[in-house]
């Protein structure tokens, strides 16, 4: 995998078209919510398989708002309503789509999705390999992460480090609007489980994304900002914040090289790799904790395998290793924020 | 409750030796299986069924080849009533690539997908979630197919179990769970850790059709568990069956049976469900001992067999370590 600039780069074998949306030239306004409801709404549209369950999906329209009208489009057999039950409908997700379905499992939020990590693990990412390669399991799992709501220490961490812990699931965290439109339908072609985790504070950004925006790669990362100074690493719900340090350095002359890994696992590295390879300098910036984390995974890889291109040590941007407290001021300074960043920049330019 | 009285299917007497030979395969594999750790020739944990084969022999007899089956770690018995050939599982004792698992999964992890045999799943409660979306995929398309869904009395105890009688029950999905209450979750007794242990009651709650059943008696267990199939595949909602039954042997090879007594043990032991129908075949003039020896010689050589081949079996080269994580290689 070699780095690409363009961050669109649709996947047209595997877009295949035909029944999609009609594709009047041009771009429309649509908010990331809208994006993740119209990717499921073709799915759904495509694909007779697909069907989409979980807590609040249907009636209510999604606790995110992501659902909101599918299930007067579709029906209650195919936008299913679930108990509170996530090992249960998660598991049922894994039977069903070993049967040969193609569902979609949402799961309201990243620290619930612990009440169906037994099926996650043990079932989902094992049955391929236990089985000698007999059962694999075409599902999709959604779920929010991320803080930034103020909704304390329940509803906010970003747990989808751990996620990528686990070999036999693969990993997925769109961050623009052409990636929440475009993942899903790739993901739900893959053979094996993919867990989709959308930042919550991304659901109302708005932006232009192409009338007849469709499938999307998700084995790669995208580098959304060209530079030669440093590279900044994220993805979710981090790229603005990212994106943003990046304008304030360039201020000062520092062009920033701005990665968005899209795929956690398996990680596309030679993008990053490349990237570092060119800036010399590396700053990764996740809203996960520090210890034990996807970062550190990341700087290992950078240590490992560019330990010679560095001119500085790798720098971290990291959440405070706390669990997230609800008061405003205190969760903003437990985040990742643009200040951090920026200063974590310079500090590896030197 | 009691067991339902249902008029008996016509049951010949060719269908009671089979049955006989079924149960005595299963033992006759254990004990073998026993004879080749002891040995050190296969290894890992190894959970005997030895006492319980009524169960899985009774059950199979109601479900046609293109039912499902969900089962638990100790699922020998489970494989073999299915009719997975007893060379691939025995193969998979041994780890090797004739294994029905290719051999990654071993004693536990018994599979084989052409005959909807979704698992040995070592996590207690964890198959059942998965039996509840096998159902659930059939009941989408309209297939007329029956989820049979093996699990111990301690499954009981998990929290995926109440889950999924809720969900299976609320969508009204076609599953047959089949509660094989041995009285031990590994060495807590029912009572030490059930508030409850009516376990049919706690199924029936969940507003399905639920009884318990004589788990030693082949005749009883096929007879409830065709009733309950047929009721199930009829649309009636999943169905629920409380196989009492008793594991003579230890939880698993590592086990010395602290928590029982030997005269609990030998008490069971004379309910033994292989001696009981054979038993009544004898006295109904329906097996003589020379029948029985030569149905046991004949099981003996076919498992002697298994072990020939699986011995002679290759090995997975190292070099495909990393096969079956996904089933495409990643770039």
């Amino acid at each position: 995998m070699t780095a690409q600039a363009a961050p669109s780069r649709r996947d047209a074998s595997r877009a295949g078209k035909s029944g999609g949306p009609a594709s009047p030239a041009g771009l429309v306004k649509i908010s990331y919510r809208e994006a993740m409801r119209a990717a499921i709404r073709e799915a759904l549209q495509r694909d007779d398989r697909v069907f989409l369950m979980g807590e609040d999906v249907g009636r209510y329209g999604g606790c995110f708002a992501v659902s909101l009208g599918l299930l007067e489009e579709f029906g209650p057999e195919r936008i299913r309503d679930t108990p509170l039950s996530e090992s249960a409908f998660v598991g049922a997700g894994i039977g069903a789509a070993m049967a040969g379905m193609r569902p979609i499992v949402e799961i309201m939020t990243v620290n619930f999705s612990l009440l169906a990590l037994d099926q996650i693990m043990n079932n989902a990412a094992t049955l391929l390999h236990m089985s000698g390669g007999q059962c694999n399991v075409p599902l999709v799992i959604r779920m929010t992460t991320g803080a930034g709501r103020q909704v304390a220490a329940q509803h906010s961490h970003s747990l989808e480090g751990w996620y990528t812990h686990i070999p036999g699931i693969k990993v997925l965290a769109p961050a623009t609007l052409e990636d929440a439109r475009g993942m899903l339908w790739t993901a739900l072609q893959d053979p094996d489980p993919v867990l989709i985790f959308e930042h919550g504070s991304l659901y109302g950004m708005e932006g232009m994304l192409a009338a007849d925006a469709g499938a999307v790669d998700i084995s790669s990362a995208a580098i959304r900002r060209q530079g030669k100074d440093l590279t900044l690493i994220t993805y979710g719900g981090t790229l603005g914040k990212a994106l943003s340090a990046a304008d304030e350095l360039a201020k000062d002359g520092i062009e920033a090289e701005v990665i968005d890994l899209r795929a956690l696992r398996p990680l596309d590295d030679a993008t990053f790799l490349a990237s570092v390879g060119k800036t010399h300098r590396a700053v990764i910036v996740d809203e996960g904790w520090r210890s034990g984390s996807l970062s550190a995974e990341i700087t290992a890889r950078i240590m490992e395998r560019a330990f010679y291109d560095l001119d500085a040590a790798v720098e971290r941007v990291c959440s405070a290793e706390v669990p997230m407290p609800y008061p405003r001021h205190l969760e903003e300074a437990a985040l990742p924020q643009i200040g951090g960043i920026v200063a974590a920049a310079r500090r590896a330019v030197g | 409750m009691t067991v339902r009285q249902v008029a008996p299917d016509p049951l010949t007497v060719q269908h009671r030796h089979e049955l006989l030979r079924q149960m005595l395969f299963i033992r006759r594999f254990e004990e073998k299986c026993v004879e080749l750790y002891s040995a050190g020739e296969i290894r890992g944990f190894v959970h005997l069924y030895i006492g319980e084969e009524a169960v899985a022999v009774g059950v199979n007899e109601s479900l046609t080849p293109d039912d499902n089956i969900v089962s638990t770690y100790r699922e020998h018995g489970h494989a073999l009533a299915r009719g997975i050939p007893v060379d691939a599982v025995m193969a998979e004792m041994y780890g090797k690539i004739t294994g029905c698992s290719k051999g990654r999964g071993g004693s536990m992890h018994l599979f084989d997908a052409g005959r909807r045999f979704y698992g040995g799943n070592a996590i207690v409660g964890g198959g059942l979630p998965l039996a509840t979306g096998l159902a659930l995929a059939d009941k989408m398309r309209g297939d007329q197919r029956v989820t049979a869904c093996f699990f111990g009395d301690g499954a009981v105890a998990e929290g995926e179990f109440h889950e999924c009688m809720n969900l299976a029950a609320l969508w009204k999905l076609p599953v047959l769970f089949c509660c094989e209450n041995n009285l031990y979750a590994m060495g807590t007794a029912l009572e030490r850790a059930q508030a409850q242990t009516d376990l049919a009651l706690r199924a029936e709650s969940y507003g399905m059709t639920a009884w318990p059943v004589d788990g030693m008696d082949v005749l009883a267990v096929e007879q409830a568990a065709r009733r309950a199939a047929e009721s199930v595949r009829a649309g009636g909602g999943p169905h629920f069956l409380e196989l009492r039954t008793y594991r003579f042997r230890a939880h698993s090879m590592y086990d010395p049976e602290l928590y029982r007594g030997k005269a609990e043990v030998a008490e069971w032991r004379e309910r033994d469900p292989i001696e009981a129908l054979a038993g009544r075949m004898r006295a109904a003039g329906e097996l003589s001992d020379e029948e029985l020896a030569a149905i046991g010689e004949k099981l003996a050589a076919q498992i002697d067999e298994s072990v020939m081949l699986a011995r002679a079996a290759p090995a997975e080269s190292v070099d495909d370590l990393t096969r079956f994580v996904y089933s495409t290689e990643p770039a």
